[in-house]
């Protein structure tokens, strides 16, 4: 057993192909179905708020052009001018397929402002208690907790109940209502960054405090961040819609979604469903694929739930 | 003496997506009557998976595909569960790694220990009581009347193992699965709960299967090993046999790296290479890519072999102790 | 036990005080202290004289000792549409809000877990997905559109019960409410399932989420290897576990229930005290709209209170940290 030739040096296996990770995501995101159509609903949605002027059959708002004639028309009559009320018509007079579409314009520039906003207000709260940590981090994080307890729309409710109607009412007060929640998932992840060996090695490497957050903590925050962006925005919509309907959110001269429902709401006892509930069902497929999408988002990007 | 368990033939694979895990591929072992086998492998051998078969805990998408698994001559592989249920803490019990995550947080230690008897016998509470407190007493725990009373929390580590162990105790099984039982503990306890492991087994006659990656631990415990590797048995002996003596070049290699005082000065053992993909499993001998004394008969499957009164699955057994040499 | 009420009491009180201290300068910073505090149809020398007497020509802080002297005292203002105390008036609207409350909590819990614990035992069955879509359903509905739908179908559509008002009340051991008579408990059903909509699925979302995550950990398999019924494992060890986040969020979502009631009780015209708020706010009733919320900051620090205490009753490692603190 002497005469052995050399050992053969095993040959490293060939490395599988290398996906970036927004490949990754991306591939694994369009893994479900459910997700695939919801996120394809909204982006119709939004199409169709977006390109509102040009494919309705009237502008709901330019008053010479809705007749009181065609009031509280049922689905597919006709109106005045000709054209199909496919969805029918409201109390005075207004397409309500026309009227959901720039209803939807609203609703959807209210949501996504606000969202905006208070991801960005809440994302620099976050960031400065991660950065400044101790006294000032506590006293933030006070906040946050206290302002955590109580229902957003609750909070929501009272700030309109001071503020009063209008656009840009509303969506201040959904900003004051949503930041907390920013600001909690941005701390939550720099605490857990905090936590691990290589910001303690950065911190011996005399690497800034300032680096740290903005290198690491920031980073690793979008993913959380993103998530819940899509489910708040989807809930300041619902909210905004809410206080509409409540009629103490937008005015009826800025009708949005909400303001539609709420207007058709005394007719539904009389039978004439058509009014409140097909901006409803607008509404509806907004929040719902909206939702969808942020719980897909969430499992696709949550590590902890990788197999 | 007369066998409790006789495992042939098992197989014990997982239906992943990513493809079929055959953590248990073919493992054969004998364990009779108060004996301790030591089964030995590093994680993802499938040493904890081979223990996990033998008690019928295997949850989808795992499952035994082949084997037997014969407990006092009755077949208990892919048994109704009824039945496994009615053995499992009764005839053959398990002691689990972690006694931080096994014992249920929010329930007192009595309940948890109590419940393991009636589960199993028609006897009154207060019986099941006096009967978890003796064999708390018999693990060594002082005032267990006490202990009886505490949440799981409030006792530390090594005492929580005591009490698996207790519990493992209670009725009386034929057989115990250890599986790695010490490895979260410190050192010290280790050597203690070791300890009133071997002295219960002795008394009780129990057999047990202890299952480590720290061939130290069983060296002074076990009667004999099974050495395991990617899902199966590669080497098996009386336990002096195979340590003095280790004949697969894997147990060389895994006895090599363990420092010792008579070998000072040395240069450690290393076994080159990563413990293999379960998923894509080389062909042949599985260690075959990290083995020195590696031959191309390797590229193929060894059969077990008999040698000297231990079992092997090697071709070239004597290759591998001079390697280290 | 008491320490940890009595510290949490002082903690409360902190929070009511800074919130009055937030609601009484937001009052008047955010708004004309005149204008939010006297009637919007004053002329000159009713307002002249409301400001002598409200004191408003004094420092703010001032005003502020007068303000929370008179809170203390229970008067938080005169309401301008009824004329009556506003603390009067929404205590008067209380119980409304808090029978359609608890009634909501109810069905939350007794649809919700039982339809989350089967989801997290069977996940990849067809009822558990169907659940789970229902579920998220549940969250994205807007609660005054599924109102409106609610009243459209079992109202107007198929008449089986009333869309709004409270109906017959009923006594029991002294408490009034209408889930005593049957004609209360038809008026209330369509509200109640309205406002419990959120919740159910809040609940069957936490109830498998906990199922799911104990199903999985070493207790649970711990407890089948001591051969535990799957019942006695359900029921005493996971249930037990999931039973502190879930009585815990459930508890804290009572305050958000009171908060939504706003919406149901708008849509189904329940005359409770959300009823109230918003009329309040439309008519520009501000006192009325002051008292409210200083009456709902009262009621959420209870309730985290409550919840703090709940919560370490159920799970045994909260309590020793209390004590030993």
């Amino acid at each position: 057993m002497s005469d052995m030739t050399a050992v053969t040096v095993p040959v490293a296996e060939p490395s599988p192909k290398v996906e970036t990770p927004f490949q990754r995501f991306r591939a694994e995101f369009f893994e479900s179905k459910i997700a695939t159509v919801a996120l394809g609903v909204f982006l119709i949605i939004v199409l169709l708020a977006v390109f509102a002027p040009w494919i309705t059959p009237q502008n709901p708002y330019d008053l010479a052009q809705v007749s009181v004639m065609d009031g509280r028309l049922p689905p597919g009559s006709e109106a005045f001018d000709g054209y199909t009320m496919w969805l029918g018509s409201d109390g005075s007079g207004r397409d309500l397929y026309s009227a959901i579409l720039y209803g939807l314009r609203i609703s959807l520039t209210v949501g996504l402002a606000s969202g905006v906003i208070a991801l960005l207000i809440g994302m620099a709260i976050g960031l400065v208690a991660a950065y400044a940590g101790g006294r000032i981090e506590a006293i933030i994080m006070r906040i946050v907790d206290l302002q955590l307890s109580f229902p957003a729309s609750l909070v929501a409710l009272m700030m309109v109940a001071a503020l009063g109607k209008g656009v840009d009412k509303i969506i201040l007060a959904l900003v004051i209502a949503q930041w907390a929640y920013y600001a909690r998932t941005v701390r939550a992840t720099a605490l857990v960054e905090r936590g691990k060996e290589y910001v303690e090695a950065a911190q011996c490497l005399g690497i800034s405090r300032f680096r740290i957050v903005f290198r690491h903590i920031l980073p690793n925050c979008m993913a959380p961040l993103i998530v819940v962006g899509t489910v708040q925005t989807a809930s300041a919509i619902s909210l905004e819609a809410t206080l509409s309907f409540l009629g103490v959110g937008l005015p009826q001269t800025e009708p949005s979604i909400g303001v539609l429902i709420a207007n058709g709401f005394e007719y539904m006892l009389s039978g004439r469903y058509w009014i409140s509930v097909f901006p409803g069902l607008a509404l509806l497929f907004t929040v719902v694929s909206i939702n969808l999408v942020g719980d897909h988002l969430r499992d696709v990007l949550n590590p902890r739930l990788k197999k | 003496m007369s066998a409790v368990l006789e495992v042939s033939g098992l197989k014990t694979h997982f239906f992943t997506h990513a493809g079929v895990v055959k953590a248990v591929d073919g493992v054969d072992f004998t364990v009779s009557k108060g004996e301790i086998m030591g089964l030995v492998g590093e994680s993802g051998s499938g040493k904890s998976i081979t223990g996990f078969s033998i008690i019928g805990l295997i949850d989808a998408p795992g499952r035994i595909v082949e084997g037997s698994i014969k407990f006092n001559g009755e077949e208990i592989a892919n048994a109704k569960e009824e039945r496994l249920q009615s053995l499992r803490g009764n005839r053959i019990s398990m002691i689990f790694q972690d006694p931080m995550m096994t014992l249920n947080p929010v329930l007192r230690v009595d309940t948890q220990m109590i419940e393991a008897i009636l589960a199993h016998e028609s006897v009154s509470k207060q019986t099941a009581w006096e009967r978890s407190r003796d064999a708390l007493g018999l693990v060594g725990i002082p005032s267990p009347e006490e202990r009886l009373r505490a949440y799981p929390h409030q006792l530390s580590g090594g005492m929580r193992q005591r009490v698996a162990i207790a519990t493992a105790f209670l009725n009386r099984p034929d057989l115990i699965i250890a599986d790695e039982p010490t490895t979260a503990l410190d050192v010290t306890i280790q050597a203690q709960i070791i300890h009133e492991a071997q002295k219960l087994t002795r008394q009780t006659g129990t057999a047990m299967i202890w299952i480590t990656h720290d061939l130290a631990v069983v060296a002074g415990l076990a009667e004999r090993i099974s050495v395991m590797y990617a899902g199966r048995i590669v080497e098996q002996g009386g336990i002096d046999d195979v340590i003095d003596r280790p004949l697969h070049p894997y147990t060389v290699g895994l006895l090599g790296s363990v420092p010792t005082a008579n070998r000072r000065g040395k240069r450690l053992f290393q076994i080159e290479g990563m413990t293999p993909n379960m998923l894509d499993l080389p062909k042949g001998c599985a260690f075959g890519p990290r083995c020195h004394a590696r031959t191309d008969a390797c590229g193929l499957q060894p059969p077990i072999e008999d040698i000297d009164g231990r079992s092997l699955r090697c071709f070239n057994p004597q290759r591998a102790a001079e390697a280290v040499k | 036990m008491t320490v940890f009420i009595i510290r949490r009491l002082l903690q409360a009180l902190l929070v009511v005080f800074m919130m009055s201290v937030i609601v009484f300068f937001g009052v008047n910073i955010v708004g004309d202290p005149v204008y939010m505090l006297v009637s919007p149809d004053a002329d000159q020398a009713d307002i002249e004289a409301a400001i002598s007497r409200l004191g408003l020509d004094r420092p703010i802080w001032e005003q502020y000792g007068l303000f929370l002297k008179g809170a203390a005292q229970g008067d938080l203002g005169n309401s301008f549409i009824f004329g009556e105390p506003a603390l009067k008036l929404i205590l008067h609207h209380m119980p409304a809000t808090m029978e359609l409350a608890f009634s909501a909590l109810f069905l939350a819990i007794v649809i919700g877990i039982p339809l989350g614990l089967y989801a997290g035992l069977y996940p990849d069955s067809r009822l558990s997905k169907g659940i789970m879509a229902a579920s998220i359903f549940g969250f994205s509905l807007p609660t005054f559109w599924v109102g409106l739908m609610l009243i459209m179908l079992f109202a107007v559509e198929l008449q089986w019960v009333p869309a709004t008002g409270r109906g017959d009340l009923g006594s029991f051991l002294g408490i009034q409410s209408s889930i005593f008579t049957l004609d209360g408990l038809s008026h209330i059903f369509l509200p109640a399932l309205n406002l419990a909509l959120l919740k159910i699925s809040l609940a069957i979302r936490l109830t498998r989420a906990g199922v799911r995550e104990a199903m999985g950990l070493d207790y649970v398999k711990y407890a089948r290897a001591k051969g535990l019924s799957t019942r006695r494992i359900i029921f005493v060890h996971v249930m037990k576990n999931i039973m502190i986040p879930v009585v815990t969020v459930m508890g804290l979502e009572f305050g958000s229930l009171i908060g939504f009631s706003v919406v149901t009780e708008t849509i189904f015209a329940w005359p409770g005290m959300g009823k109230l708020l918003i009329d309040a706010i439309l008519q520009l009733d501000r006192p009325v709209v002051v008292a409210y919320l200083m009456i709902i900051v009262l009621f959420f620090v209870l309730i985290n209170l409550i919840v703090d205490i709940l919560y370490s009753i159920l799970d045994p490692r909260v309590r020793l940290q209390d004590q030993g603190a």
